[in-house]
């Protein structure tokens, strides 16, 4: 086939990528190339029309660059093919080919609206039209864009550049109708209307009516109502120009377009389509990616290879009006059993949903709307793994880099109202720590939760940091964990005369107590070590605002029995005590004096109730779902599980609090993916997912390990737990130990799957140490009376309950009153807006 | 200053109090925190100005720069255990108040006003 002829039909951007394609890899020069362009120019980059009107010079669109093996016809329309003799015809000349592709693109649909060929009117698509409608705009006002789509939007900016007061028009319910859903589309509209741009939505235009002059002055809507518009742009839509193929008799597909097969050829086995005009899979694309993907397709198989298109990539990404606007994959969630993960934010004004499949395991698709700096990675697994948890991918902050990634305005200190640029200005003043930061600007000085970001905005501004927990210690909490276990020493005062300095404080104290109480060493309220204890652990209950203390006894896996459940209610009723139920399944009861404790901590020991330890650094719940018990959806025991584990590893002291969850299906009822280790059934077992976090800076957990046995998960948490606890900071979360870490996710797989660092039997012998000691704190206070001691109000007065521990009522219940109490705060406001779904 | 002398009294035995740890206490009718350190006894006012809730005697003994101190368990500011100033927040402090210890029984005298 020695110097063959090719004809290419169309010179827009997919007929230039084809040429080009085929000139690179046709290295002998097997075909002789003719393109016939019915524009005045040629290629042009379709895509960046609109710059036109941001001062852009059209010859910088081009796409062409002259090739002498290339002949180029401009100005030149085909107007039929002869498939039996093989040459298209012009209006002046016949082209014969051996293989003919025909790239014609599409011609904007004009719908058959009265008063749609009047002057004044245009569509959007060419160099040209963008002349027309710049030549026409020269001292008009007003000006309307019918079709609120992605074409319709660009052309309502070329307006408002053009300096018309512009309408957009859009029959739809929202803007963007293809690529957004409702909550997308209603944050999109906000955008655009802050922009001055005004939006007609949910009603068609049923004509156009000329003013005196005959051009275009007025739109007149289906509800009846006039629009003033003396330019309009019609960006309804476009059709495929597929008039050519329709003449010669090749099949078209259902919706226009030449119909193709996977190689972009058509029934004619010498015609090729490819770019809009081309119809694959019986489906037309309006976008330059998939046109792009035909064109290499086509020139491959012109060389005699084998490539076939795939799957096209129909995302959209718009830079438009300085709204970030990006949709990909199954926006819309159309596949069968997806699940769909929404994330907004009023406050930012940003809106992502990302569409799962029924497992929750792959990507399919999603909408960003306001913040669209995922979109590639996103993008780019379409059909694959997440890469991440999908709040991290989508949460603006979590997107990996913290408090690193905030904007100046951003308020890191909610508690102070203290925002990053405020501790960026304290940091360049000088404060070199957490200390020095906290005192200079107040931030982290009330709840303490934005202490970590504290940490991570210094490590941004490159802030020397000694690795020292304090100044009482110049090693940090793992070299400390690992002194006191290798040299086996078991008092904080041996430990600070030989490693440290000073007397301690409330940092490196409650630490120490930590690591004694992770290596099982004996009682938290032993002698010295109870000095070490902050109040929550020396009173075994937590501290509340009044300084009452409320109790949290142990329920695993959130199943309990009626009769255990009428203990607790009558405990609470006996004490008035403030009832609530947790978000980890199980039941708070407030308001209790601290020589009330040991009272009621006894009737719930003997109805057969253990500390929960939610006053501590170490285990708090185990959360399950129903599961296979009772769910007609799961495929494993959860709450059995949930159980068991939560027995496993009560008590168990750690850098942080952890939490846990164990969901019967990949339905996730028990939101595993928020906690510290989550595990999901599936059908062959359990999945691990470890590093989610709740709270005020939420990250799902990461997908650690697959269709585990019981008893492979339960090694590889014991190992998790017990790295965690040996190498984790001081309260560092799961979470952001796993992020710290070098080499993140993989490294820890390393150690605890591979045991790439030889640790594990180690780590295994830890745990089952930990199991085999396990004995209730509580029951233990009960049974010494030294221990029982420490419980009361005054050390002079013990029968005085503390005066400043006041009650009042409200909805039936007894709350702090006086100090820190009702009167203090601020009503419930009720304005929130509310996205809708 | 010191509006009118207060009469000394007594509390608890020495042997009550662990060193590094507090214990609230009652003296006519104002509750105090007291704390015992390695060589020292200290005595201040059980109300922590932050938050207005009686809880500092629950708070964590330490020393910060060689200076005694407790951190307020509720909020973890650092008061000067000599002098009651908060060493996190400038311009507040906790009343303090004398204490000793007399044949292994310690004894509080109020000071009224600062
Ligand atoms: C304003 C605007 C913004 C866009 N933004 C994006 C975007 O952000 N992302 C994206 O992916 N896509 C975008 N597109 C779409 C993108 O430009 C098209 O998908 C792409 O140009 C299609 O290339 P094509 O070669 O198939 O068609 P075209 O580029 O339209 O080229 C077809 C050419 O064939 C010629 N032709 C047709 N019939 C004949 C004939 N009988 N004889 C001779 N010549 C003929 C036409 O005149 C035309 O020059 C945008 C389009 C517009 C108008
Ligand atoms: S996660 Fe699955 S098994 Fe558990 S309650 Fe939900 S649907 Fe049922």
């Amino acid at each position: 086939m020695k110097n063959s002829r090719l004809v290419v039909v169309g010179n827009g951007m997919v007929g230039q990528r084809f040429v080009d394609a085929l000139r690179a890899r046709d290295s002998e020069g097997r075909w002789r190339v003719t393109v016939l362009g019915e524009e005045s120019r040629p290629a042009y980059d379709r895509v960046r029309l609109s710059a036109l009107f941001d001062g852009v010079d059209a010859d910088e669109l081009n796409l062409h660059t002259p090739d002498p093996q290339v002949r180029l016809r401009l100005n030149t329309s085909v107007t039929a093919i002869d498939r039996a003799r093989r040459v298209v015809t012009t209006t002046d000349a016949e082209y014969p080919y051996d293989a003919l592709v025909l790239a014609t693109g599409s011609d904007p649909f004009v719908p058959p609206i009265d008063g749609a060929d009047l002057p004044g009117v245009f569509t959007y698509r060419t160099l040209d039209d963008l002349a027309a409608i710049r030549a026409h705009a020269r001292g008009r006002r007003r000006g309307a864009v019918i079709g609120g789509g992605l074409l319709g939007l660009e052309a309502a900016n070329a307006l408002r550049l053009l300096g018309l007061a512009t309408s957009v028009v859009e029959v739809a319910p929202r803007l963007m109708p293809l690529q957004v859903d409702t909550a997308g589309g209603a944050l999109l509209r906000r955008y655009v209307e802050e922009l001055g741009v005004a939006c007609h939505l949910g009603v068609a235009t049923t004509a156009l009516h000329p003013g005196s002059d005959g051009t275009v002055a007025q739109l007149e809507l289906a509800d009846g109502s006039r629009m003033d518009a003396d330019l309009v742009v019609v960006a309804t839509g476009i059709r495929p120009r597929d008039e050519l193929a329709r003449a010669a008799g090749l099949p078209l597909g259902s919706q226009g377009g030449v119909l193709v097969d996977h190689t972009c050829r058509s029934a004619d086995e010498r015609i090729w389509a490819v770019g809009e005009c081309a119809a694959v899979d019986d489906t037309c694309h309006g976008l330059v990616g998939p046109g792009y993907a035909m064109a290499e397709t086509v020139a491959d198989r012109l060389v005699g290879g084998a490539a076939t298109v795939s799957e096209p990539d129909t995302a959209t990404k718009l830079k438009l009006l300085g709204v970030d606007v990006a949709s990909f994959g199954d926006a819309h969630g159309t596949t069968p059993g997806c699940l769909d993960v929404t994330f907004s934010d009023p406050a930012t004004r940003v809106y992502a949903k990302l569409v799962l499949s029924d497992d929750a395991q792959t990507l399919l698709g999603g909408v960003l709307v306001g913040d669209a700096d995922a979109y590639p990675t996103l993008r780019a697994s379409v059909g694959q793994a997440l890469p991440a948890a999908p709040l991290a991918l989508l949460a603006p902050a979590g997107a990996g880099s913290g408090a690193a990634a905030l904007p100046s305005s951003a308020q890191v200190c909610s508690c102070n109202a203290v925002t990053r640029a405020d501790l960026d200005a304290a940091i360049a003043d000088g404060a070199t720590d957490v200390p020095a930061l906290k005192a200079c600007t107040r931030a982290g000085t009330s709840c303490g939760s934005c202490v970590p970001m504290l940490q991570q905005l210094l490590d941004a501004a490159g802030v020397g940091q000694s690795r020292g927990l304090c100044e009482h210690f110049d090693v940090s909490r793992q070299e400390l964990f690992d002194l006191i276990r290798v040299r086996e020493i078991r008092t904080f005062s041996s430990l600070i005369a030989e490693y440290g300095r000073g007397d301690g404080c409330d940092i490196c104290k409650p630490v120490v107590a930590s690591i004694l109480a992770s290596l099982g060493t004996g009682h938290l309220l032993d002698g010295e070590r109870a000095s070490l204890q902050d109040t929550n652990d020396h009173f075994l209950a937590n501290l509340q605002r009044d300084g009452s203390y409320s109790v949290v006894p142990r329920i695993p896996g959130g199943e309990i029995t009626p009769e255990k459940l009428i203990v607790l209610g009558e405990v609470a009723r006996d004490f008035a005590l403030y009832t609530k139920i947790t978000g980890g399944q199980r039941i708070d009861l407030f308001g209790a004096r601290v020589e009330q404790l040991p009272q009621i901590w006894r009737r719930l020991v003997d109805a057969g109730f253990e500390s929960g330890h939610a006053y501590g650094k170490a285990l708090r719940t185990v959360k399950s779902c129903v599961g296979s018990t009772w769910c007609r959806y799961g495929v494993q025991d959860s709450v059995g599980l949930a159980i068991a584990l939560e027995l496993r590893y009560r008590g168990l002291r750690a850098p942080h609090k952890m939490k846990s969850a164990v969901s019967g299906c990949a339905r996730e009822c028990a939101e595993a993916r928020s906690k510290d280790f989550g595990i999901i059934a599936t059908d062959a077992g359990w999945n691990l997912y470890v590093g989610g976090n709740g709270g005020f800076q939420p990250r799902h957990a990461d997908l650690f390990a697959t269709d585990l046995t019981t008893e492979a998960l339960v090694r590889l948490v014991d190992r998790f737990l017990m790295y965690y606890i040996r190498t984790a900071d001081r309260l560092q979360r799961t979470a952001a130990w796993i992020e710290a870490m070098d080499g993140g996710l993989e490294h820890l797989k390393a150690v605890i799957v591979d045991d790439s660092l030889g640790l594990c039997a180690d780590l295994d012998a830890a745990m089952a140490r930990h199991v085999g000691a396990y004995s209730d704190e509580w029951r233990d206070v009960l049974d010494d009376p030294a221990l029982l001691g420490r419980f009361t109000s005054f050390v002079n007065a013990p029968e005085v309950p503390d005066p400043s521990i006041r009650f009042t009522a409200e909805r039936g219940q007894r709350v702090p009153a006086g100090v820190g109490g009702t009167e203090n705060r601020q009503p419930v406001g009720l304005g929130m807006p509310e996205v809708q779904r | 200053m010191t509006a009118q002398p207060q009469e000394w009294t007594v509390v608890c035995p020495l042997t009550r109090l662990d060193p590094g740890r507090g214990v609230a206490a009652l003296v006519d009718g104002v509750q105090i925190a007291l704390f015992r350190t390695a060589n020292d006894l200290f005595a201040i006012d059980n109300q922590d100005p932050v938050t207005e809730a009686y809880v500092l005697s629950r708070g964590i003994v330490g020393s910060r720069d060689g200076v005694p101190t407790v951190a307020s368990p509720l909020h973890k500011q650092a008061y000067d255990l000599r002098t009651g100033d908060c060493l996190d927040r400038p311009g507040v402090a906790v009343r303090r108040h004398e204490v000793r210890c007399q044949d292994g029984l310690v004894e509080v005298r109020l000071r009224k006003e600062e």
